[in-house]
């Protein structure tokens, strides 16, 4: 059987692109798609922890289905907003969205 | 109803109405004088019924009604203050309660209920009259239900002085009266004379006012009490108080307290030196000069030292030479009554003569009561005061017709004037023969007026205790009395009318001709109770009723003076000789007073009041102008109070703006900037850290989650 830490170590690098992009694109709709992957990433963990250490229950997949509930959700209302912005400001593009500065 | 009950009752009418009239039926003047009449008349009613009660009392004196409630505190006891009828208030009551109705009554007349409006009226002044298809008549007084207000509260304030027990309440109706007599007098306010006059009346009387007030505080501390029963029908008190040296001139604590008191009268009943106010009153409406002058207010100064007699007279027995405060009275008694009457001899205006006999008649009461005629004052106080009310509101119902008169032919003339007068008697003739009984009683027309009796009574007195100076004056003031009396009616009535206006004159109607019709049979036949018992030929007809009613107010039962022919002789002669006169001297009288030209100069002195008001102008009001002008204007105000609070703001200011400019400045205004800046400019250099790019802060939040990720690993999982 598979170990353990490989899986952590996937959800890990998962993460870590996640952030990546969410950090470093320009683009709200991808920063929105990296969240997404941040999320499964810890989907990941939560279903590999299940697995190695209470299989009996089904904990892990009840809170991974909630995980998969918040992250549509907030799909849905990051998407409404940019769509918003867009149409005020013709742009998606984070680092333009700068009305709250000095 | 008890007797005391009724006695208690006869103020409030009056007072009910005066509240009544100002609060709720102001604006209908019907209403108004329905209540006003219908008030005195239940005094009236009230007064009659009390009056008879007492006169049906054997031994009255003794046993008066009393009544009292207790009222202020003071200390451990109470002031009592309550209601007390003994003869002399008896007496005084009845002849307050007729006059004040019939006054009452003829006001609705004089003020000329159910006339038109006049057009150019307006409150405050005298009513100009109203156009009437075509004619000029009278209108109606624009202050109508005022009057009534004003008079019923007049009317309260002397019913209140007759009525109580005490020298407290009857001071509290005393003052009443004198407000009244200033709202009254200055009732027509919108005329200059009238608002001086009222200004007049009411300073000069408060002077006398102040001096009675230290009178009765200090009676009250010399006895503890102010009822007069428990003072005046109390040997041990009156002897106490005629037996201590008060300290002041030589005089007895009686003396003293009396002389005080009788300052008090000097000033409401006019006496010289404080009768300058009495003429000027006449600025009033007819019916307040007769309210003021015979119903009430000057009537209720010779009552107030006629019921403090046995004070004023304490240690004083019937024969014995004067004290010094009876002396006084009878001084400023005789005086004035010589000294008004001189002056009421050059008087035109008809309403100032009355006022000037007012005085003098006063001056006789005053000098009668100061020799110890105590029942002949009290006597011709009570006839007086009808034959004057008469007098007076026959003037009122004279002037009334020359005004119909005045309006109706567009002549004009002043309407008071007795020169403007003369042979009204055919144009008004109820006017002319009550006019005439007035001033046949005034002069003591012989056997038949009330005058006649009581002015003898005082003369017999006079000459029966060997007063002859007195008498010499007060015989020499009846002549003149007598003499500016038959002089007014000549004027007024005979002989031919010397304007048109007095040719078109007209008798007023009913309702001011009743009430002289009224007091016309009292000043008959209110003589008639006090005739003496040996007088030759109808003495002891009639029971000498007066003088053993009201003498039994006093504790020592005043002597009837034996008859004597001399005084009756000097009364008939003087009544006599001075009406015939008159006659003679103004019976031709042309516009010009035909003394003017033989006495001279003694004539202008006279006519101008011997320059009493001239006087007193240069010696009191000009260095209290001067005084307040001079000294509290420039030197006190200006100078004192001003100087002491500019110098208080100056340095004021010095000291504000040293702070201002030291302290303030820079140390309070220095830190709060200092602050100020300090904080903007860590602001200015904070809000760069404010980016606005969203991604920016996730990268602080990871680096600080990383960072304390980190920190825990190395920190707790060592």
């Amino acid at each position: 059987m598979i170990p353990l830490s490989w899986y952590l170590i996937l959800a890990a690098l998962l993460f870590c692109i996640g952030l990546y992009g969410v950090l470093a694109r320009k683009n709200a709709v991808a920063i929105l798609m990296s969240i997404e992957l941040m999320l499964n990433a810890v989907n990941i963990n939560l279903v590999a922890f299940w697995r190695y250490f209470t299989p009996q229950t089904i904990g892990g997949h009840v809170f991974a289905v909630i995980v998969f509930v918040v992250a549509a959700a907030e799909v849905a209302i990051g998407l409404a907003l940019i769509i918003s912005i867009y149409r005020r400001r013709k742009t998606v593009a984070a680092d333009e969205i700068n009305l709250m500065k000095w | 109803m008890p007797t005391e009950t009724l006695i208690w009752l006869i103020p409030l009418p009056p007072l009910l109405a005066f509240f009544l009239i100002l609060l709720f039926t102001r604006k209908n003047n019907a209403l108004s004088h329905t209540v006003g009449v219908a008030a005195a008349a239940i005094s009236w009613l009230l007064g009659m019924l009390v009056f008879f009660a007492a006169v049906g009392v054997d031994h009255f004196g003794e046993n008066p009604f009393r009544s009292a409630i207790a009222w202020l505190p003071t200390g451990d006891t109470f002031l009592n203050i309550g209601v007390m009828i003994d003869p002399l208030s008896a007496a005084v009551l009845f002849f307050v309660a007729w006059t004040v109705l019939m006054i009452f009554i003829y006001s609705i007349g004089y003020h000329n209920f159910g006339a038109p409006k006049g057009e150019h009226d307006k409150p405050g002044l005298p009513p100009h009259g109203a156009a009437d298809h075509g004619h000029h008549v009278p209108s109606i007084e624009p202050m109508y239900a005022r009057f009534f207000a004003f008079i019923a509260l007049f009317a309260f304030g002397m019913f209140t002085l007759v009525v109580s027990d005490n020298l407290l309440t009857l001071f509290v109706g005393w003052e009443i009266m004198g407000l009244c007599s200033y709202l009254l007098i200055g009732f027509w306010y919108g005329k200059p004379s009238a608002r001086d006059a009222a200004k007049k009346a009411f300073l000069t009387t408060r002077i006398g006012d102040v001096f009675m007030l230290l009178g009765i505080v200090a009676l009250y501390s010399a006895t503890g009490t102010l009822n007069f029963h428990e003072i005046l029908r109390n040997e041990n008190i009156l002897h106490l108080l005629a037996t201590t040296d008060s300290g002041v001139l030589g005089l007895s604590a009686a003396g003293l307290i009396g002389l005080l008191l009788f300052i008090g009268t000097v000033g409401k009943s006019a006496q010289w030196p404080l009768h300058v106010w009495l003429p000027d009153a006449m600025e009033g409406p007819t019916p307040v000069s007769a309210m003021i002058h015979a119903a009430t207010m000057v009537s209720a100064g010779v009552y107030m030292v006629l019921r403090m007699f046995p004070l004023l007279s304490a240690g004083w027995h019937h024969g014995d030479p004067l004290t010094t405060t009876m002396t006084v009275m009878a001084f400023i008694g005789a005086f004035t009554a010589i000294f008004a009457a001189t002056i009421a001899v050059t008087q035109n205006d008809i309403k100032r003569v009355l006022a000037y006999s007012t005085i003098s008649q006063l001056g006789f009461m005053i000098a009668a009561l100061g020799i110890g005629a105590y029942v002949a004052a009290a006597f011709h106080l009570v006839t007086h005061a009808f034959f004057k009310a008469l007098l007076f509101l026959g003037s009122g119902s004279v002037i009334h017709g020359m005004e119909h008169g005045v309006l109706h032919t567009g002549d004009h003339v002043d309407p008071q004037n007795m020169f403007n007068m003369g042979g009204l008697k055919k144009k008004m003739p109820i006017t002319f023969w009550t006019f005439l009984i007035g001033g046949l009683a005034l002069s003591g027309f012989p056997l038949i007026t009330s005058g006649f009796w009581s002015k003898d009574e005082i003369l017999a007195d006079a000459f029966a205790n060997g007063h002859f100076t007195l008498l010499a004056v007060l015989s020499l003031a009846a002549l003149l009395t007598a003499f500016y009396t038959m002089r007014q009616i000549t004027l007024t009535f005979f002989g031919e009318p010397r304007t048109k206006a007095a040719s078109h004159a007209s008798e007023n109607k009913l309702v001011m001709t009743g009430p002289l019709m009224v007091l016309a049979v009292f000043a008959i036949i209110a003589g008639w109770v006090g005739i003496p018992e040996h007088f030759p030929g109808i003495g002891g007809l009639l029971p000498n009723w007066f003088h053993d009613f009201v003498g039994s107010t006093l504790l020592e039962h005043p002597v009837a003076p034996d008859f004597s022919w001399v005084p009756l002789g000097i009364s008939l002669g003087v009544a006599l000789g001075g009406l015939g006169l008159g006659y003679l001297v103004y019976r031709k009288a042309g516009s010009e007073d035909p003394l003017r030209k033989p006495l001279g100069p003694l004539y202008t002195l006279m006519e101008n009041k011997y320059y009493f008001d001239e006087l007193y102008t240069k010696i009191f009001v000009q260095p209290a102008g001067v005084i307040a002008e001079k000294f509290s204007y420039w030197f006190l105000d200006r100078k004192v109070i001003d100087g002491a609070l500019h110098w208080v703001a100056q340095n004021s200011i010095a000291l504000g703006t040293f702070f201002r400019d030291r302290f303030e400045g820079p140390v309070i205004s220095g830190v709060a900037d200092w602050l100020a800046h300090s904080t903007a400019a860590i602001g200015r250099l904070l809000r760069k850290v404010q980016t606005g790019a969203v991604q920016q802060y996730l990268l602080v939040v990871a680096l600080v989650a990383f960072g304390g990720l980190f920190y825990y690993l190395f920190s707790v999982l060592r």
